[in-house]
């Protein structure tokens, strides 16, 4: 029977089938930060049981940790007490744990792809709904709570119902500023946060296989935000140069043998699919959020829609601008801003630091802004250091910070005062998601920058 | 973890017609910092419940106390974003046993299902119904029967049927735990990872 990329590789990990029931799915690598590990830690003590295959298993500190001065002792004690828990949680179970200060450490999500953690037609989970990133090289990976980390972590498996399955195909070539965050942003803006609930997303199409290794993943970590569990690309060329000799991809014959798995992996040509949908690339235009949800997006060069012309929720669309400050038909476009983020999970990678710099070379930061650049790992922060970049950062009037999750969730102390604007290259719009009443733009890199050298946001087409 | 039985509930319950409530407004990062499953019904909706001086804000609905009750009822699209369990949690610690909505975020529905919230999915007419019943009379009561799958607005006499998978529904009805499944065909488990490919 024919099969889509998504079922081979979750067909190949079910352990057990329950009758009107979940599926028991075994997971091939499990990453673990320190949010959302401690209580499932406590609950295998409590258990009295290790965990079952610590080779699989890998642990880095992300969300909670400052982006300055990381080498002296982190000074929020409820923070650091997090940090020493995973520290001596990994230790006490045999886990490799990339801590503050290895050199290894970064987002979870970006130092899993950097080391080969990262692999096609695996399957992979970690207690972080961004997990999916890791669907850009053709793996199933997934976010899930932390009874399913302590799950993973005592029987190496998950209980799930087989999700739905959803083609997105986007044929065509991006125009000239268009990136992948605005492709994700415009199939977000038009399938809504909650329009792919239920379903595993498989990107395919031109645009997709243009995509370079650090686009996809932007794209696939924005596939929750459409409310799928995940989505995947099918592994190519590309995808296999990626990985090849990073520290945890197999070796000489274990290469040719994992190929001649990898190689199988790519929807059937008659495969059946629960919905589908075409978009044409050459539509999107460079996008930017102006609500608090990132399914509330535009062409920058539109206005805020209208109220009245909502499919449903006026009171909800309203509250939303109400939080803003924005109101329904104005222009986005020269609206002031005072901060900008670039890092995250989803634009945290050297190819996003090189976009951001193409803009501000020559340029200077506008002084009415506040820019934070935190690369996604310390392999991020080497490359942008190598290529010359940070010269060009610092000429224009902005510093880097040392890598982490940041603003993004705005879990340390990098928050966007109350009232604030911040264009963000991150994932979520959130009402104070970056700080309790903070006011999230999404948009690229390329956007992000615009707005950080001209005060407010600007097309940026035209800067080129 | 061990979580209480869920049978039959009955119980007032607390009206939130806001769509696309998110993990972020349910549970805020910044208190995401404990190691141990403690104290987060107190932070439960924080932004929305509390200003920045901690004084309660009048206007939400946690601090009318015409409202109470051990079921939340919110808009379309509850619980997006974020995995954190932390959310689910909250809503726990807080005193309620049962979200009803008439759509959930995925991953949110599954970890309430897996600490002992029952999110119950109604139709957007039905949820409207629940909607006004209870702002036009705060004390109407919902029966909520996991064994039946059925909801109850008893003021109007209306029930509308819910869907459940007939393993959760068995975990739910008698407190039981995923991992307390997975251990018992740990060595199934064993084997099968000796021929995955990776």
């Amino acid at each position: 029977m024919s099969k889509t990329l998504f079922d081979k590789v979750w067909d190949s990990h079910v352990v057990h089938k329950i009758k009107d029931g979940p599926d028991v799915l075994f997971i091939d690598r499990h990453m673990v930060h320190e949010v959302t590990s401690p209580v499932a830690f406590l609950g295998l003590k409590q258990r009295g049981i290790k965990v079952l295959f610590p080779e699989k298993t890998f642990a880095t500190a992300d969300h909670n940790t400052p982006t300055v001065n990381q080498h002296l002792p982190v000074k929020d004690p409820l923070s650091a007490n997090q940090l020493l828990a995973l520290e001596k949680n990994s230790e006490l179970h045999g886990i490799s744990y990339w801590g503050l200060g290895h050199e290894k450490n970064g987002i979870v999500h970006v130092v899993g792809p950097e080391y080969g953690i990262t692999q096609p037609g695996a399957t992979i989970v970690c207690g972080d709904s961004h997990t999916s990133t890791h669907g850009a090289f053709g793996a199933i990976a997934f976010g899930i709570g932390t009874s399913e980390v302590e799950m993973v972590l005592s029987t190496q498996c998950i209980m799930q119902p087989k999700p739905k399955k959803m083609r997105i195909t986007i044929d065509g070539k991006l125009s000239k500023g268009v990136s992948p965050k605005d492709v994700a942003l415009f199939i977000i803006s038009k399938l809504s946060t909650s329009g792919a609930t239920g379903y595993f997303v498989e990107y395919s199409g031109e645009v997709f296989r243009d995509m370079s290794m650090e686009g996809r993943m932007t794209v696939c970590n924005l596939s929750i935000e459409m409310g799928a569990r995940g989505g995947m690309i099918a592994p190519d060329s590309k995808t296999f140069d990626y990985i090849k000799n990073r520290e945890f991809t197999p070796k000489n014959k274990n290469w040719t043998k994992a190929m001649q798995y990898w190689e199988t992996l790519e929807s059937d040509q008659d495969a059946v699919f629960d919905k589908e949908l075409k978009f044409d690339g050459e539509l999107i235009n460079p996008m930017i959020t102006y609500g608090t949800n990132p399914g509330m997006g535009i062409g920058i060069s539109k206005e805020i829609p209208l109220a009245k012309n909502q499919d449903g929720g006026i009171e909800t669309y309203k509250k939303s601008l109400n939080y803003m400050n924005f109101d329904e038909g104005q222009s986005m476009i020269g609206k002031n801003i005072d901060f900008v983020f670039l890092g995250s999970c989803t634009n945290g990678r050297i190819e996003d630091f090189r976009e951001f710099t193409k803009i501000i070379k020559g340029r200077k930061k506008a002084s009415n802004v506040t820019a934070w650049l935190v690369p996604g790992s310390h392999q991020v922060e080497k490359a942008i250091k190598d290529e010359g970049l940070l010269d060009i950062l610092i000429e224009s009037g902005f510093e880097l910070r040392e890598p982490g999750c940041s603003a993004c969730l705005a879990m340390n102390d990098d928050k966007i005062p109350s009232g604030k604007y911040a264009v963000s290259t991150s994932n979520r719009n959130f009402e104070g998601r970056q700080g309790p009443g903070s006011r999230t733009l999404l948009a690229s890199p390329l956007v992000a920058a615009a707005a950080a050298v001209t005060g407010k946001i600007t097309d940026p087409r035209t800067l080129y | 973890m061990a979580y209480e039985k869920f049978k039959i509930l009955k119980s007032n319950c607390v009206p939130l017609p806001i769509e696309n409530v998110d993990t972020d407004q349910i549970i805020p990062a910044r208190f995401l910092k404990a190691t141990e499953r403690i104290g987060f019904g107190d932070n439960l909706f924080r932004d929305w419940r509390y200003n920045s001086d901690d004084t309660p804000k009048k206007d939400f609905v946690l601090n009318n106390k015409k409202f109470s009750g051990k079921i939340l009822v919110g808009g379309k699209n509850f619980g997006s974003g974020s995995s954190r369990e932390h959310a689910a949690w909250s809503i726990y610690d807080y005193g309620f046993r049962c979200v009803i909505s008439s759509f959930f975020a995925d991953i949110f529905r599954g970890n309430c299902l897996n600490i002992g919230v029952l999110p119950v999915q109604v139709s957007s007419g039905f949820l409207d119904k629940i909607f006004s019943v209870v702002f036009d009379d705060p004390k109407s009561e919902i029966i909520v029967s996991l064994p039946e799958q059925t909801v109850t607005i008893v003021k109007l006499n209306i029930s509308e049927s819910f869907e459940i998978n007939s393993y959760k529904k068995e975990n739910m009805l008698n407190g039981y735990d995923d991992i307390d499944y997975l251990m018992n065909i740990k060595d199934s488990i064993k084997t099968f990872s000796k021929t995955t490919p990776l």
